[in-house]
């Protein structure tokens, strides 16, 4: 599958003309929070109005992704979102609460399901095609993946908009803090990997247009996509192995390891174990110290991946061990609170190399 | 899973179980008795703790959330969406008779509530105290925890998924089972949803005025709205090579699926209904079957003003004078939001299994614009390919279509 274009909003600039992380946005707290851009160059202020949060961002990402792209019109839009619409939902909740029940706006409900976004992407764009919303935790962005796969071996010529989408709401904040999740007292995320426990939060909208068949301008290939809920240490080796081998290619072949090391070592110990295993000799990096942890934050991650395989260059913000490597092959590998581990392979579409 | 791999032999996608629960039984063969002796699930509710309770009747499963509990024998506290989706898509394996561990399987679950059952309960002391309210009721909140839940509880670790297209979300959980047997990515595939009834859902569609205060008729010209139902429906897709391996029966085959956007409006159906349409239509065209070999349409038939219109136009235009027999059995199970597609896609399986069709209960009148006259009786007919239609907030619409093996 060919990336022909993308948009990502993010806690970083991610989006407009700027070098790839040239300048990195630092936060103090157990979060990071969307650098988001001017919506009404997007969308109709009209429109905009009635809006929450990640309508805006996820929307705007994919309206980015299809500028990028050249296209008007995608054959079909696929969402992964793990949370879903969290402000809409938290404020249907609360006035249903306060109100004991009584006398509601519909608005917040009806933008509280999880498909508003593709739901709106379609109006917006009178995209009458193919519409479809995951939301599996840190599968979502992966199972759209999966179903992009299907639709384009089925038929190659599609452009198909695949995005993913999550914000941070003050009640879905200060829960998340109840669990223990975050690190309590953080100077700046690029501190993130000091200390073992607790992640930082994250948010952010990232789509890309993918497509079967090679152009001139393609960003970069993506050639496998792998999921595996709860493995053993074994079972996740075995099959990131059997994913290579099926591309025809090694661990040795793997030229950058991108790692979705949150900081929290109770979850973090198995990718490191298999990266130090069997990626002795690949460059590798971090990337939640720039986007925080979330269920969809693999959509940042492949825009990442994606960026570095078509500049060919890994900024210092993003590389932890540099071994030199041309960049050809890359693989996300992620893991959500150990519980979801995924992996994303990426090719270099540079003729050059 | 590689994205330049080869096509290999295309697979048939059999349907080798099904399972099911809702307002009108908790198994295939109580779900049956309630067709043909016309009992309908709707009343008053009993379980759930709204301020609507004597107000707005539902499709409510009649058991408690501990017989539930009791009844699978699984731990205390989960949410009412994965109590019923454990319920069904064990029985849907049972009735397969299919050893899922043996092979590459997965579990795609559709649900539009998730955990909310327990994040009400939760949410109204965070709202006085943020640091108040029960962690229990909360770690269960997002959809894809149920469908967590449901695969710990078969054993699936292949794969799984949840669709959440707010009413369409089941038929597109297995049309995506559907694809990935197909195209040879899984062998066996658990595909449906699960949707409990919450306050946040009942009042949510209570403030759009489309909840009815009578038991709901759909597609007759007097409706007036829809009742909220709960439940959960599951089939079992298996390949060809499993099919004949394990000696399953093949109940159906999916022959056919489409999933389009209305692209009109965030929740009304266009008037000519061309999302609807459009999914019929692309469905027919994947089965490679005509409207002439359609012999009973499960309507998605919510019973409001909005979606009948749109969909009796959509069905008129595309199947002409000549209508196969239809009906919407949301008159017996309410609208089951996330679930509909799983239950109904069951309940089109029935149809094929017993070679008969549904009755659409209340119906007196047709809607003066279409003078379409749905199935009123059970009946015995030849019945070789039922279309089952689902659409959904958002625009979304999809349709699939079942044949007889």
């Amino acid at each position: 599958m060919y990336i022909k274009g993308m948009g990502t909003i993010s806690p970083q600039q991610s989006w407009g003309d700027e070098t790839l992380l040239s300048q990195i946005m630092q936060s103090n707290g157990d979060r990071l929070t969307c650098y988001e851009p001017e919506y009404e160059q997007w969308i109709d202020p009209k429109n905009l109005r009635r809006m929450s949060r990640i309508i805006k961002l996820g929307v705007t990402a994919g309206l980015m992704a299809l500028k990028e792209a050249d296209i008007t019109n995608p054959d079909g839009i696929i969402t992964g979102t793990g949370y879903g619409c969290l402000d809409d939902t938290g404020i249907f909740l609360t006035k249903m609460i306060l109100n004991e029940e009584q006398a509601l706006n519909p608005t917040p409900f009806i933008q509280s399901t999880h498909n508003t976004i593709g739901g709106q992407l379609a109006l917006l764009l009178q995209c009458q095609h193919y519409n479809q919303t995951y939301t599996q935790g840190a599968f979502s962005v992966e199972s759209s993946l999966v179903d992009a796969v299907l639709q384009l071996r089925e038929n190659p010529t599609k452009k198909l908009l695949i995005g993913g989408a999550d914000e941070i709401t003050e009640a879905s904040h200060a829960i998340q803090k109840r669990f223990g999740f975050f690190k309590k007292e953080l100077n700046t995320n690029l501190e993130l990997f000091n200390t073992p426990e607790g992640t930082i939060n994250g948010e952010g909208a990232s789509f890309v247009v993918l497509s079967g068949e090679a152009g001139a301008h393609d960003i970069a290939s993506i050639e496998a996509v792998q999921m595996f809920y709860k493995p053993s240490d074994a079972a996740l080796q075995k099959g990131i192995t059997e994913a290579l081998t099926q591309c025809g290619i090694d661990p040795s072949d793997v030229d950058f390891i991108l790692s979705g090391k949150s900081g929290d070592e109770r979850s973090d110990g198995v990718l490191q174990n298999v990266t130090a295993e069997m990626f002795a000799s690949s460059s590798s990096g971090y990337f939640k110290h720039l986007c925080g942890e979330y269920p969809t934050a693999s959509s940042f991650a492949l825009w990442l991946a994606a960026r570095i395989l078509h500049e060919h260059h890994i900024p210092d913000a993003v590389i932890v061990r540099n071994t030199g490597r041309s960049v050809k092959n890359v693989l996300i590998l992620n893991q959500y609170f150990g519980t979801y581990y995924s992996l994303i392979l990426l090719q270099s579409c540079r003729a050059t190399l | 899973m590689l994205t330049n791999r080869p096509d290999t032999l295309k697979s048939r996608v059999h349907v080798a179980g099904v399972g099911v629960i809702s307002a009108i039984g908790v198994s295939v063969n109580e779900t049956l008795q309630a067709f043909q002796h016309y009992r309908s699930g709707i009343g008053p509710i009993n379980f759930l703790n709204t301020a609507h309770q004597h107000s707005l009747p539902v499709g409510e499963v009649k058991l408690s959330n501990d017989q539930l509990e009791k009844k699978l024998g699984v731990k205390p506290n989960l949410t009412r969406t994965a109590l019923l989706g454990i319920h069904a898509a064990r029985q849907a394996v049972a009735h397969a008779r299919v050893k899922i561990s043996n092979w590459r399987s997965g579990l795609i679950s559709a649900t539009t509530v998730g955990g909310m059952d327990k994040t009400e309960n939760f949410f109204s002391e965070f709202l006085q105290d943020t640091q108040r309210g029960n962690l229990h009721d909360v770690v269960n909140h997002e959809c894809g925890k149920s469908t967590m839940l449901i695969a710990d509880d078969l054993g699936i670790h292949g794969f799984l998924s949840t669709v959440n297209t707010a009413c369409s979300s089941s038929v597109n959980a297995i049309m995506l089972g559907a694809r990935l047997i197909t195209q040879g990515m899984l062998d066996v595939v658990v595909a449906g949803g699960s949707d409990a009834l919450t306050k946040f859902t009942l009042n949510g569609f209570n403030s759009l005025m489309i909840l009815d205060g009578e038991p709901c008729r759909p597609f007759d010209a007097t409706r007036n709205g829809l009742n909220l139902g709960e439940g959960a429906g599951f089939v079992v897709l298996v390949s060809d090579r499993v099919h004949e391996q394990e000696s399953l029966d093949s109940l159906a085959l999916v022959s056919g699926f489409a999933n389009t956007n209305d692209a009109f409006h965030q929740t009304a159906s266009s008037p000519d209904g061309r999302g609807p349409y459009s999914a019929m239509e692309q469905a027919l065209k994947t089965s490679g079957l005509t409207t002439a070999d359609i012999h009973y349409i499960n309507l998605h038939g919510t019973g409001t003003l909005n979606n009948d219109l749109s969909e009796g136009t959509a069905v008129k235009r595309l199947f002409g004078e000549h209508l196969p027999a239809l009906s919407s059995t949301k008159a017996f199970t309410g609208h089951t939001l996330g679930a509909s597609g799983g239950i109904e896609a069951v309940f089109s399986v029935m149809s094929l299994m017993h070679q008969s069709v549904w009755p659409n209960l209340r119906f007196a009148e047709a809607m003066p614009e279409l003078g379409i006259v749905p199935q009123k009786t059970v009946e015995q007919m030849s019945v070789k390919n039922v279309m089952s239609n689902s659409f959904g907030f958002g625009g979304n619409c999809s349709s699939i279509i079942l044949s007889k093996a």
